[in-house]
């Protein structure tokens, strides 16, 4: 037994402290997108979703599927910049849909029918693990257990260089993106009719139906947008992940994502960003101080349940109903 | 069970509901008249029945029967074994899920523990002290009871949601370990396990990787003797907790029962069912890696206890059993068999969540005493209109012990 397996090494992090901060923010922005469909499902129906993940990488299938079509490959395309943008917004679209109704096909068969007959929450449990199974083995037994190949939508500049510390181009983009969009979906939520009908059904499904709320439509609506954001996570993700669309690649990142939405609190939307920057920091810092890469899971989990003991609600831990508009 | 009343000069609704009403008691009445028929043979022929089901179990590699065999693509004999670990790893994780309701995902994280301590322990490649084979067996289930005590101290007393990510984390991370940590030999893995002594005829070891016979014998012993203790768990205070708990939690904490220390008793018993399975599977493989042990098969493990029948020991015998035999036999299938299993669970939990053999809730403590009894006790009292005072029928759970003691003062 040799001891060297596990170092300790403070200095490697102080290092390059500046660029593991930048990455962890990064991949911590991919988790939150992916953690806020968590989130939306567990306000509403109190239930965990667990085919999340899978939801999030056939958004990704279908990124890597747009991106064949349209020409992408290994190596960065020579396009202009608008053509590039409009490819990925086109590439967002499909993600986003794909996703949005993988999302809803969930909620039809894995919840809607357990609704109907009042099952125990554990059924509902079980059948979300089906369900993840199925769509898992679906695309494993159609694309095969290799990851697809590389599509490069464009190579990282470096953009600012503040005090020696270098932001590139995609780093920038996956983190502003990624907060526009869940400071839309709070305000979507806060502010309009449909985010109305939301926090109703997650204060109260019963009187929120007697007060003309359809229950079913806002359950569909909140599935889908999880399943949007999922499929919009899926195209930064095959930006900074590109090797890691294949089967299990949403159970890897799902898993993550998850931790980060109970870290920040399950069913608040500003839990689930402060979560997953969080356990993006925490997973980079963890992997440079330990020195390898595989330790991340270990250190997310060690830190997710540490945090559960102190505060078993997550960080800021109340819940969708309470949002106020 | 409803009892419908006739149908009379009722509305054509009604009589749809009663129709269906019907419909689900003559459902019902199938099972509950097999468990009728069963309850009312005397004690010596259940143990006769029994004895005829254990000794069939026992001689099934041995007959071979023709439609059932794996072979000739698995061997038959190693096919039973691994039926036989699946309905082992099966039992265990039904203490957990089925018992107290507490799901957990990373069940497969305990019986990796096991193997490991199998292979430390035992394999040509481990610079451990060496110990027989057979004692790892023990040393596996206390092992994994205190891997099943670390994770539970701190998790149990989180939301039973949250429950299920933590030990999916769990069954990741052990498997991470056991890839990053050198000690535990990642892909290379250690082979040549230890086995049990033991020698045929010409000299031979008994028990190798080869021979099933012998492992699946010692599978199905230890089964049987897993299956009675837990049996007797059941109907003690532990069991009836676990019910109470899986049933609602704050209520049975209100009544009194402590219920973290209970999960955590449930979490333990896996564990170490768990673990005894693992050490068994090393030993009979003789090698162990970190490739095994992967969260899918995790979830294998939940299909065949959800398959089964939660809370029914026999039905998660047999659920474990079909999980594991359905692809070892239609090989054909094996590509698909997390596809298949996946489809199960969701079609399981729409049309039948309770389970192929579901689990039928009854008195537990000295049950069959009981029924008996009160039928006795009832059929003279009838005419009289209803039962003597004193005789009321006893209630499920908790009072059911103080009412035996009460029924056998009066007898």
């Amino acid at each position: 037994m040799s001891g060297d397996w596990i170092t300790f090494d403070l200095g490697r992090l102080v290092d390059s402290f500046w660029s593991t901060t930048l990455d962890g923010l990064t991949l911590g922005a991919i988790y939150a997108l992916v953690a806020l469909g968590y989130t939306l499902v567990y306000g509403v129906l109190n239930l965990i979703n667990f085919a999340h993940s899978e939801v999030f990488i056939a958004g990704a299938f279908a990124v890597v599927f747009v991106l064949s079509g349209l020409g992408f490959g290994p190596s960065a395309p020579h396009m202009s910049l608008g053509l590039l943008i409009l490819d990925i917004a086109l590439a967002m679209i499909a993600a986003m849909l794909v996703s949005a109704g993988t999302a809803l096909v969930v909620e039809r068969v894995a919840y809607k029918p357990l609704r109907d007959k009042g099952a125990p929450r554990l059924a509902f449990l079980i059948s979300a693990i089906g369900m993840s199974f199925v769509i898992q083995y679906l695309f494993f037994v159609w694309r095969g257990p290799s990851a697809e190949p590389n599509r490069t939508m464009y190579r990282p500049k470096p953009i600012f260089d503040v005090f020696g510390v270098i932001i590139n181009s995609q780093q920038l983009t996956i983190i502003i993106a990624a907060v526009v969009m869940m400071v839309c979906v709070d305000q979507l939520v806060r502010r309009t009719k449909l985010g109305r009908g939301i926090r109703a059904v997650a204060q109260d499904p019963d009187t929120a139906t007697l007060m003309g709320v359809n229950k079913e439509r806002i359950i569909m609506a909140t599935f889908m947008i999880g399943g949007a954001l999922a499929g919009a996570a899926a195209v930064f993700y095959v930006m900074r992940v590109p090797a890691g669309v294949f089967y299990m690649g949403g159970f890897i990142l799902g898993i993550k994502a998850f931790a980060a939405a109970v870290l920040g609190g399950i069913g608040n939307i500003r839990g689930a960003l402060l979560g997953g920057l969080l356990i993006g920091l925490i997973g980079n810092y963890g992997a440079t101080v330990l020195g390898d890469s595989q330790w991340t899971d270990v250190v997310i989990f060690v830190v997710l349940v540490v945090v559960l003991m102190v505060r078993p609600n997550g960080i800021l831990g109340s819940n969708l109903g309470k949002v106020r508009a | 069970m409803s009892n419908h009343s006739p149908l009379g000069s009722v509305g054509a609704t009604q009589t749809a509901i009663g129709e269906e009403l019907a419909d689900v008691t003559k459902k019902h009445k199938r099972t509950a008249a097999l468990r009728q028929w069963w309850n009312d043979r005397s004690r010596l022929q259940q143990w006769l029945m029994l004895l005829v089901v254990v000794a069939l179990a026992y001689l099934l590699p041995v007959i071979n029967p023709p439609l059932i065999t794996t072979e000739p693509a698995n061997d038959f004999a190693i096919s039973c074994f691994n039926m036989a670990l699946y309905a082992l790893v099966a039992l265990g994780l039904n203490v957990v899920v089925g018992q107290a309701g507490l799901l957990d995902l990373g069940y497969i994280g305990f019986f990796a523990v096991g193997a490991y301590v199998a292979a430390l322990w035992t394999s040509s490649d481990s610079t451990f002290v060496h110990i027989p084979y057979l004692a790892t067996l023990p040393l596996a289930m206390i092992v994994t009871v205190v891997f099943g005590i670390a994770l539970g101290l701190p998790t149990l007393r989180l939301r039973g949601d949250y429950l299920a990510i933590v030990t999916l984390g769990f069954g990741e991370i052990i498997r991470l370990l056991a890839t990053i940590i050198p000690g535990l030999k990642g892909n290379t893995g250690f082979q040549n396990l230890g086995r049990p002594p033991g020698t045929n005829a010409d000299g031979e070891a008994l028990f190798t990787a080869s021979n099933g016979l012998p492992w699946y014998w010692l599978v199905v012993t230890i089964i049987i003797i897993v299956a009675v203790l837990l049996g007797n768990l059941e109907r003690s205070r532990v069991g009836r907790a676990w019910i109470a708990i899986r049933e609602d939690e704050d209520a049975a904490e209100i009544m009194g029962v402590p219920t973290f220390n209970f999960k955590l008793a449930a979490f333990g018993t896996g564990a170490a069912i768990g673990g005894l399975a693992g050490a068994l599977m090393g030993g009979q493989v003789g090698f162990v890696n970190n490739q095994k042990f992967d969260v899918p098969t995790s979830i294998l493990f939940l299909a065949a206890v959800v398959l089964g029948g939660r809370g029914n020991k026999v039905g998660v015998i047999l659920g474990g059993a079909i999980v594991a035999y359905i692809p070892l036999r239609f090989t054909e299938l094996a590509a698909y068999k997390y596809l298949i299993f996946g489809i199960v669970l969701v079609l399981l939990m729409i049309f039948r969540p309770q389970g192929l053999f579901p689990a039928k809730a009854h008195l537990l403590t000295y049950g069959s005493r009981i029924r008996r009894w009160v039928k006795k006790e009832q059929a003279p009292a009838q005419p009289e209109g209803g039962p003597p005072p004193g005789s009321a029928p006893p209630a499920p759970g908790g009072s059911t012990a103080q009412s035996t003691r009460r029924a056998r003062k009066e007898t």
